[in-house]
């Protein structure tokens, strides 16, 4: 950063300019994102497509409810961080920190669940490798499955922990009462990226838990 | 609008938008018991589409952007499909046209691929009693 917060860098004409420019980077980057995942998207719609029955008998090892609380609960820490970004627009740092707060627990609780459910399947050797035990015809295939699964909400959750880790630096920003109305670039730009990371966990949850519920 | 391009949202949008992204995810979870053949992915990707552009317009405030981030977006979508596109155009045709004679023997798959829509490439894959009985661990 060559402008100190608050300030206007030389080569920008105005504050609004400024931080479109920071908010433009982002999307930059979150396009680049949406590259990393749609290649695990596309593989998964390959496989998906080449073994039907692996990935339904895979999906009903998952747990429907666990994963909903997920949903929901991400859907709750997206609320607060847009809220934290409203209230950095409206300059307001109490407001800032206690949102953000509000979203690392979201985001804490999400991470939590996960864990929970990854133990279970260590438990149950639904992990790919030398110890998958599954007692099916189709079990390689399922095997596959359950590499997609580790390999999106891995990648997933890796991404929610750094965001957890922006979280608590801007959190240390706002004590220190950098952020206005005029400058709240970090906030915004924080805020787009934990909306994406909540964006694919909306395609995860139906594309992994409720296959075949029927 | 206030002079420094910030457009603050009311309050009740976010709210709004926070109760239609819960009661999305129960259609979703609901729709999923029923039995609708192809239909079920479908309605499954039309509802997580419908719930990612409001998070997209209102919680990124996309909707309320200058014009350049909504470009941006757009161009990524475009290369996503690209991506996508490509990719199926090759896995989900392989099953098209008949297979040569001959090639149907492959299909015996020594990793025990059942119902393998199209050929995999293999190598032999030692099972997961193998895996267990042998002296190398990682």
């Amino acid at each position: 950063m060559s402008a100190r917060p608050g300030t206007v860098a030389h080569q920008f004409d105005d504050a609004r300019q400024q931080r479109e420019a920071a908010e433009l980077g982002m999307w930059t980057f979150l396009l680049t994102e949406l590259m990393l995942f749609g290649g695990f998207f596309a593989g998964y719609t390959a496989y998906r497509h080449a073994f039907p029955e692996a990935f339904i008998e895979g999906s009903s090892h998952l747990d429907v409810f666990m994963g909903g609380v997920n949903t929901a609960v991400l859907i709750m820490s997206s609320l607060t961080m847009a809220l934290a970004v409203r209230e950095a627009q409206l300059g307001r740092r109490k407001g800032i920190i206690i949102n953000l707060i509000l979203t690392m627990i979201f985001g804490g609780i999400f991470l939590g669940i996960k864990a929970v459910e990854y133990s279970h399947k260590i438990h149950e050797h639904l992990v790919p490798g030398p110890n998958f035990l599954l007692d099916s015809p189709i079990s390689n295939n399922v095997q596959l499955f359950f590499s997609f699964y580790f390999a999106m909400t891995g990648t997933h959750a890796f991404h929610m922990i750094i965001g957890i880790g922006l979280m608590i630096w801007l959190i240390f920003r706002a004590r220190s009462g950098v952020f206005s109305g005029e400058y709240y670039a970090p906030v915004e730009i924080v805020g787009l990226y934990w909306h994406f990371v909540d964006i694919v966990w909306i395609f995860l949850y139906p594309l992994l838990y409720l296959l075949g519920r029927h | 609008m206030s002079e420094n391009g910030t457009h603050v949202l009311p309050l009740k949008i976010y709210l709004l938008i926070f109760a239609v992204l819960l009661v999305m995810t129960g259609v979703t979870v609901q729709v999923a018991y029923l039995d609708l053949g192809f239909m079920n992915t479908v309605a499954a990707l039309g509802i997580a589409c419908f719930k990612a552009s409001l998070v997209v317009l209102y919680f990124m405030h996309l909707r309320y952007s200058s014009s350049l981030p909504k470009l941006f977006w757009m161009a990524g979508l475009l290369w996503l499909a690209i991506l996508i596109a490509f990719a199926m155009s090759d896995y989900l045709t392989r099953q098209w046209i008949e297979q040569p004679q001959g090639w149907a023997e492959n299909r015996t798959d020594p990793r025990g691929n059942v119902g393998a829509r199209h050929a995999v490439p293999s190598a032999p894959l030692r099972s997961a009693a193998q895996w267990r009985a042998s002296p190398v661990r990682w």
